[in-house]
């Protein structure tokens, strides 16, 4: 599968990186020119895309939709939460460690058991697991602070140690934003990479995949732990925005919501999820300005509307080019 | 001892419940390869409707009729508008669609009725001893009435001529159609009753906790449950399964709390999904 590629010569994906050279730059400009609200939105549409970009390894490469990334969101802001409250001064490195390990950790549980399982049963298992650590998350009271959460303080921003400071809006957005774009160019990396390649003929024709030799059931394991290390990495940045760790963010609602953003914005295209994100969290700053709760009336409609009519998402046009 | 008692009966009756719940979502699924993820939803819009018109009228059985009419009304016009595009397309697309959908029937029933619990009256009255143990008579109503609803579908399915024509676009669809069977409408039909049957329960199960906008997921990833331990699209599978796990909830409710009780059948789901994919209660494929 992966020879066929190779054999056409790639054109120079010019106009790729002039786009992603604009659009960073646009990012970086951000904070300086929006008003805090607006500030504080776009912080929260790049960690919330980074998370459906998580997701969209599985839905959008490998083809398996994946309705459980809560529970590695989750586990990721309570990793961070454990270590912000254990380990005094409170330190990002070990946040991030923290977190990292719990999602990568629950990530290997669930995979281990739900990768045996195809489409619509693997959806319902992921689901399952999620509320498994819900419920688990929601009832241990002693640990977790059960239906209150966590609240703890933000760690100061330092790299390596060298140099320490604490974070304001503008560095936050800067260092979510440095974050983001790794992660991005990381995954974009590893789903063009042969490993990738192997993903993606899963997603097309599995009996075939398996035919050719590939243990199918390995690669999709370290799909999903890959998805959830990404997905626990939003939860920490998460957690480190908003300086708390709740049982909401763990609720399958959020899962659906991930996989909305996906739908919306185009799957299979790595940047499509934050544009879905931005469209979906916009659509819902608009409409809840003026129907409060009730903005899920209107946002499901246009989601419903959305599947039928535009199933390529809002870049499922630029598809192609993104990941060449 | 007597708990243990007290439990068996919760089970059994809950899984009477769950058991009707399911079996529309299995039909659903059986038929169409939809997997409803509004079925639990449409459960709790019966349960307000039912509510409704119980508060109107008085009428505990008009309740419940009305409320299996209006939601198998609703139930049609969903599967005209949002689902009828989608047929032949990823059974994974049709997930996200009814997603969607549940999320609007949510927040409508939030508009609509506010965030407080309903309280739906009993109709039957009164509670009678067994061995020193009390047991409210509307629970073992309530699973009578559900097993009677359960045994007309199954004689609906088995013997009505449009039973018949459902069963027969469940085994072939595309010969159904050259035989003259309307299959585009019997899609229809499937998907109203299975809402009618949601209705119903929801109506049904209204005495027991009270009637909320949040009841409904619940309700969805229990039939899920339900409906993967019993065997996809199989109908007595999956009410034996219904009984099966509500009884382990309810022996589990025992020992820990009844919010942890849940992840029993968590488990149950997934050491079927893992040893016997096919479902529990089918007979081993061969």
């Amino acid at each position: 599968m992966t020879a066929t590629p190779a054999a056409r010569p790639r054109p120079p994906a010019v106009g790729y990186w002039i786009g992603f050279a604009v659009v960073g730059a646009l990012l970086v400009v951000a904070p300086l020119v929006l008003p805090p609200f607006w500030q504080r939105f776009a912080t929260e549409i790049l960690i919330w895309g980074l998370l459906a970009m998580s997701s969209d390894i599985l839905i959008g490469y490998t083809g398996m939709v994946s309705f459980g990334h809560s529970a590695f969101f989750g586990l990721g802001m309570y990793g961070a939460a454990a270590a912000l409250l254990t380990v005094k001064p409170p330190s990002l490195g070990l946040a991030l460690f923290y977190g990292l390990v719990a999602a990568g950790v629950a990530a290997v549980f669930v995979a281990y058991f739900a990768t045996r399982l195809r489409d619509i049963y693997f959806a319902i298992s992921t689901l399952v697991f999620s509320q498994i650590f819900y419920v688990i998350i929601f009832t241990w009271t002693e640990v977790t602070g059960g239906e209150n959460g966590l609240t703890f303080r933000q760690p100061s921003l330092s790299i390596l140690g060298f140099w320490s400071d604490r974070f304001t809006p503008t560095t936050l957005h800067w260092f979510v934003l440095a974050v983001v774009l790794v992660s991005y160019l990381l995954v974009r990396r590893i789903t063009q990479s042969p490993f990738g390649m192997v993903l993606q003929s899963i997603r097309e024709n599995e009996p075939r995949t398996r035919a050719i030799g590939y243990h199918v059931e390995r690669y999709k394991i370290v799909a999903v732990m890959l998805s959830g290390l990404f997905a626990g990495l939003a939860g920490v940045l998460y957690a480190i925005q908003n300086k708390f760790a709740a049982p909401d963010f763990v609720f399958f609602v959020v899962s659906g919501e991930v996989v909305i953003f996906n739908v919306m914005g185009g799957m299979g295209t790595l940047v499509g999820p934050f544009a879905g994100a931005a469209f979906f969290l916009l659509l819902r700053e608009g409409l809840s300005r003026f129907l409060t709760e009730y903005y899920l009336i209107p946002l499901g409609i246009i989601f419903v509307i959305m599947i039928i009519f535009l199933p390529q998402g809002l870049l499922g046009f630029l598809r192609r080019r993104l990941n060449d | 001892m007597d708990q243990i008692l007290v439990q068996t009966l919760h089970g059994l009756v809950n899984g009477m419940v769950l058991a009707m719940v399911a079996s529309g979502l299995t039909l659903i699924f059986g038929i169409m390869d939809i997997v409803n993820f509004a079925h639990g939803d449409l459960l709790m819009l019966g349960a307000f409707v039912g509510a409704s018109v119980l508060g109107v009228t008085g009428n505990y059985w008009l309740a419940l009729l009305a409320a299996a009419v209006v939601i198998a009304l609703l139930g049609a016009l969903l599967q005209v508008t949002t689902l009828r595009p989608l047929i032949g397309r990823d059974p994974l697309t049709t997930i996200l669609a009814t997603f969607g959908v549940s999320l609007v029937i949510q927040k409508y029933a939030l508009w609509q009725w506010g965030p407080s619990v309903r309280r739906i009256s009993e109709p039957v009255r009164g509670d009678f001893t067994m061995f020193h143990v009390q047991y409210p008579w509307y629970r073992i109503a309530t699973a009578i009435l559900a097993g009677l609803i359960l045994a007309g579908l199954w004689l609906f399915l088995k013997y009505g001529k449009y039973g018949i024509w459902i069963r027969a676009t469940t085994q072939d669809r595309v010969m159904a159609q050259a035989m003259g069977i309307p299959v585009p409408l019997v899609y229809t039909a499937v998907f109203a009753i299975g809402s009618a049957m949601a209705a119903a329960s929801g109506v049904l199960f209204g005495p027991f906790a009270g009637v909320t906008q949040t009841m409904g997921f619940d309700f969805t990833l229990r039939a899920f449950i339900v409906v993967v331990v019993g065997g996809m699209g199989n109908l007595g599978g999956s009410i034996l399964a219904s009984i099966f796990v509500s009884l382990l909830e309810a022996y589990a409710a025992i020992v820990v709390s009844p919010a942890q009780a849940v992840i029993v059948s968590f488990v149950v789901l997934v050491l079927t999904m893992l040893f016997r994919p096919t479902g529990l209660f089918v007979p081993t494929p061969k």
